[in-house]
């Protein structure tokens, strides 16, 4: 099947019309020598067996573990109207909303996506997404350098191994001076970071909660940074904002976020959505699409991309971003799904996934061997000291039906034995106990 | 419309999370929680579904409107594709799974999809290897660009600038500026090809890559295309190929055949998958053999046994360009895509696509200017130079078209034409649709004589007249605000 409608009669009339008398005719303009060397492609099948052939792959995939592995993707409840409305065709086979008048929907729905991530965040202007969240980090880290002028940045430990690896590849040829500091009993180290902080530096970065699960308050860090002339950046967990401090109630200038939780599937890694809120002040240094509020002729309200003199149609080489295609259809199911939530609900929802990590805490704490680290308060993500590696253990889990954590020597030297493990809305309580109990027998074995 | 928000009664719920079925055990400390809740909208599960149904017949969009949005390829999107990206084996599967000790083989399926598509693009492309991480078009270019850097460094090089045509995607410049390069820009000549005096003196041993789409944003294939590879490579450039215009070539050329060394795809492009309002994409690269070592982490390999791994120890690599493996959800619809259509169906693909473009063409070059040539590939490229004699503008006719059902070719671009209007319409579209077309931009054509003033007015059928963008840029009004 190839959804190519011309009949041959057709075919020919258009041939006719354009004066050639072969499609061949029409790939002249290819030299002879160009051909393709190979092109050894199966032929097509049908849908029918392309969709049996795939079912039986999709069952090769472990999906019928109980999942405790979160590490900033997480296993929340998806409600069926996100898929039935993300699923209008009307949304996912539009493009770019360019031109306005007949695209008012996506742009509405942009701008009102806009609205829920500075609420969540508690910051001021928004854009109509990035890739996900490590890409956002390093759109953050890119709008201080420009806003600073400055070519240093101090980056936290607690921020995910997989946004600080990206960070770097992305930088390695910019002449960027990054700055490590470690985490202090779980939370990021103060001292380390005013200790590296000078007039130099551009920005700080540090996540809520960091990788270990641990909760944070960065006023402190985010006024420190601001008497050196310093931006104050922070990663965030979008579910975690229903019950944390906003990074606008801690003065920080650019939060950024994997918004997965908001309604996304896992799907092995994407799409996902990066999104991105900042200070007003800092609005025009922003990467990518923004929706905006205009009128139209007869003064009634419609939506329009805007502020596009920042981006790479434009202004080329000097854009603050190449970023062109974005997350689009995924930032829609995150306002779907908040708009779902709701107020309220988005608060419960918060509340819920923190009560049963507490739980979760409590029921492994009495598995003999196991420590919870309590050095600091966490959300619904913690990290647990097991008695053995805990690569093996993970890998018994496994057997038992469990995907019990992540292990975070995986990310650290020198934590083999801690496994950090999540927890969320979906784990029933007895799920968590049964965790509990097997993790004891995995231990024993 | 009203905004979600402006629907919001206080004290409605939209969704029911499960009772708690823990015992409340304490509190975080105060100084942890915000002071004031998020003001998300409180409205019902029909108020949120009728919301944004109603958006969504304000949109033009492919299943309900002919979209010849040029460069953008905006053919059919099979909607098999989505049912095969929902099957919950797939969808449900956590990234770091496949991370954790002997993890490999709980994804197995998933990374068996993606090991198949990268030996499927290699060889649609004729590239040695491929990685589906970039998670969009331009993220491939940024890819490809850090793969180009790190294999002049590792030769000890240390080379300033990339050379890109002036008829180029705005993407291809400010991936080359944000990887660290300068970017000098070349000329196009009169017959719409790269300005081959201006190439070879602005090429020589600082020059890192040539960056190029193959067919060009006019729609021309570059009968050159090989000697400025071969001049590039004779000063140890390496030549970049910007895939976006691959539905032209599909079993036509290879771009690794020519001598590209770095490709990257856009599988929301050529491979069919919905371009979901503006994302997401996928943009895959693919590399010659002696840029392979240079790909991000992780590789997915198959062993001898005949199952799959992530292998992370390849110390020459660039690292982590994305967090995990790419739009994985895409990149399963465009391999359901590859798998249906085959070799014949591919290879008819760019057939269709050129002769309906070139159809188009044959039929509009009586009534509008032609920017270049005679003849295109899979997209043409015309000018409303003529209708501005009336004063009438790509705009204005852009305008029209909507108020016709049609949603707009790609217009102003490339910067190079004057009045430009990209026309792309793919090989998916009926000859009926495509004449329907014809005929509406004949209409405006003639209309821009007889009556320029309703062409300036138009649309006059859509929920908003045309729109104060100058208004939405000077007082940015970027999000709703509470009373």
């Amino acid at each position: 099947m190839n959804y190519i409608p011309h009949t041959e009669t057709e075919k020919k009339e258009m041939l006719k019309a354009i004066g050639v008398a072969s499609i061949d005719d029409l790939f002249k303009c290819i030299p002879g020598g160009l051909r393709p060397k190979s092109f050894n492609i199966p032929e097509g099948k049908s849908e029918f067996e392309v969709i049996e052939y795939l079912k039986l792959l999709s069952c090769k995939n472990a999906i019928n573990l109980t999942n405790f592995v979160g590490g900033g993707f997480y296993d929340h409840y998806i409600p069926q109207a996100v898929d039935a409305l993300a699923g209008c065709a009307e949304f996912y086979t539009a493009y770019t909303p360019y031109q306005p008048e007949c695209s008012q929907g996506w742009l509405q729905a942009i701008y009102e996506y806009q609205t829920v991530i500075c609420e969540l965040t508690g910051l001021d202007v928004s854009n109509a997404s990035l890739y996900d969240g490590g890409t956002a980090l390093y759109e953050a880290a890119m709008m201080a350098i420009r806003l600073t002028g400055r070519r240093k940045i101090i980056v936290d430990s607690g921020v995910s191994l997989i946004y600080r690896t990206m960070l770097y590849a992305y930088t390695s040829n910019l002449s960027i001076e990054f700055v490590e500091t470690p985490v202090a009993h779980g939370q990021s180290c103060r001292e380390d970071i005013y200790k590296h902080l000078d007039d130099k530096t551009a920005a700080v970065i540090v996540q809520n909660p960091n990788f270990f699960g641990a909760v944070d308050d960065f006023s402190d860090i985010a006024q420190r940074v601001h008497k050196c002339g310093a931006l104050a950046i922070a990663s965030v967990y979008p579910v975690s904002l229903g019950m944390l401090k906003s990074p606008g109630e801690m003065g920080i200038d650019i939060a950024t976020g994997e918004g997965q939780s908001m309604g996304i599937p896992l799907s092995f890694g994407g799409p996902y959505l990066g999104f991105i809120a900042v200070k007003k002040e800092h609005m025009r240094q922003l990467p990518g699409r923004i929706a905006g509020a205009t009128v139209d002729k007869d003064n009634q309200r419609g939506f329009v991309l805007t502020l596009q003199a920042r981006e790479q149609h434009i202004r080329r080489e000097r854009a603050t971003s190449n970023i062109c295609s974005n997350e689009a259809l995924c930032a829609l199911r995150a306002l779907i799904y908040s708009s779902l939530l709701g107020k309220a609900g988005f608060r419960e929802l918060a509340g819920l996934n923190f009560q049963k990590a507490e739980f979760a805490k409590a029921a492994l704490d009495k598995v003999s061997g196991v420590k919870v680290k309590r050095s600091a308060p966490t959300f619904n993500e913690f990290t647990v000291c097991l008695p053995k590696n805990a690569d093996e253990v993970v890998y018994r889990m496994i057997n038992k039906g469990f995907a019990c954590g992540f292990p975070l020597g995986r990310f650290y030297r020198g934590l083999d034995n801690y496994l950090l493990v999540a927890v969320t809305e979906k784990r029933t309580k007895e799920e968590i106990m049964q965790f509990a109990s097997s993790l004891e027998a995995a231990l024993c074995s | 419309m009203q905004l979600i928000f402006e629907k919001s009664r206080a004290g409605r719920k939209g969704f029911a999370l499960p009772e708690i079925d823990v015992p409340i055990t304490g509190a975080l400390p105060e100084k942890y929680c915000r002071k004031t809740q998020a003001n998300l909208p409180e409205v019902s599960e029909l108020d949120v579904v009728r919301h944004f149904s109603n958006l969504s017949r304000l949109n033009f969009s492919v299943d309900t409107n002919f979209y010849p949005l040029g460069s953008c390829t905006m053919k059919y999107n099979p909607k098999f594709t989505e049912k095969v990206a929902a099957m919950e084996g797939f969808s449900g599967l956590h990234p770091l799974l496949p991370q954790l000790l002997g993890g490999g083989m709980l994804a197995q399926g998933s990374l068996e999809v993606l090991y198949n598509m990268e030996r499927l693009l290699s060889e649609i492309t004729g590239m040695s290897a491929f990685t589906t991480q970039p998670l969009a078009g331009a993220h491939g270019e940024l890819t490809g660009v850090m793969l180009i850097a790190a294999y002049h460094k590792h030769n000890g090089e240390r080379r300033k600038h990339i050379i890109i045509p002036d008829s180029s995607h705005g993407t291809n410049p400010a991936s080359a500026s944000i990887a660290g390069y300068d970017v000098v820009v070349i000329p196009t000549d009169k017959e719409g090809f790269l300005d081959m005096r201006s190439y070879k003196q602005a090429l020589n041993r600082e020059t890192a890559a040539v960056m190029l789409t193959c067919p060009d944003t006019l729609g021309l294939f570059n009968p050159k295309i090989k000697e400025i590879a071969d001049l590039a490579h004779a000063v140890g450039a390496l030549m970049y190929y910007d895939g976006a215009n691959l539905n032209a070539i599909l079993g036509k050329c290879r771009p690794g055949d020519i001598g590209f060394d770095v490709i990257h795809l856009n599988l929301h492009k050529t491979f069919a998958t919905p371009h979901g309002g503006g994302g997401p994409g996928a943009g895959p690269v693919g590399v010659c053999e002696k840029l392979v070592d240079f790909l991000p982490i992780s590789r997915v390999v198959r062993r001898t046994d005949g199952t799959f791994a992530l292998d992370y120890h390849k110390h020459k690599s660039i690292g982590y360009i994305a967090p995990f493996y790419g739009n994985f959800g895409v990149i399963l619809k465009a391999y359901a895509y590859i798998l249906a259509l085959g070799k014949s169906g591919l290879i008819e693909v760019s057939e269709n696509a050129v002769l309906s473009a070139n159809y188009c063409l044959a039929r509009l070059k009586d009534y509008y200017a032609l920017a270049y040539g005679k003849s295109c590939m899979h997209e043409c490229v015309l000018s409303a130079a003529r209708q501005l004699e009336q004063g009438v503008h790509a705009l204005d006719i852009a305008k029209y078209l909507i108020d016709k059902g049609f949603h707009p070719p790609t217009i102003y671009f490339p910067l190079i034409v004057k009045e430009a209007m990209m026309i792309e319409p793919t090989e998916t579209e009926s000859k009926e649709t495509l004449d329907a077309f014809i005929e509406a931009m004949i209409e405006a054509a003639s209309l821009s004589k007889t009556n320029p003033e309703a062409l300036r007015l138009a649309p006059l059928s859509m929920p908003v007249k045309r729109l104060d963008e100058t208004r939405a840029a000077r007082v940015p009004d970027l999000r709703w605000q509470p009373k």
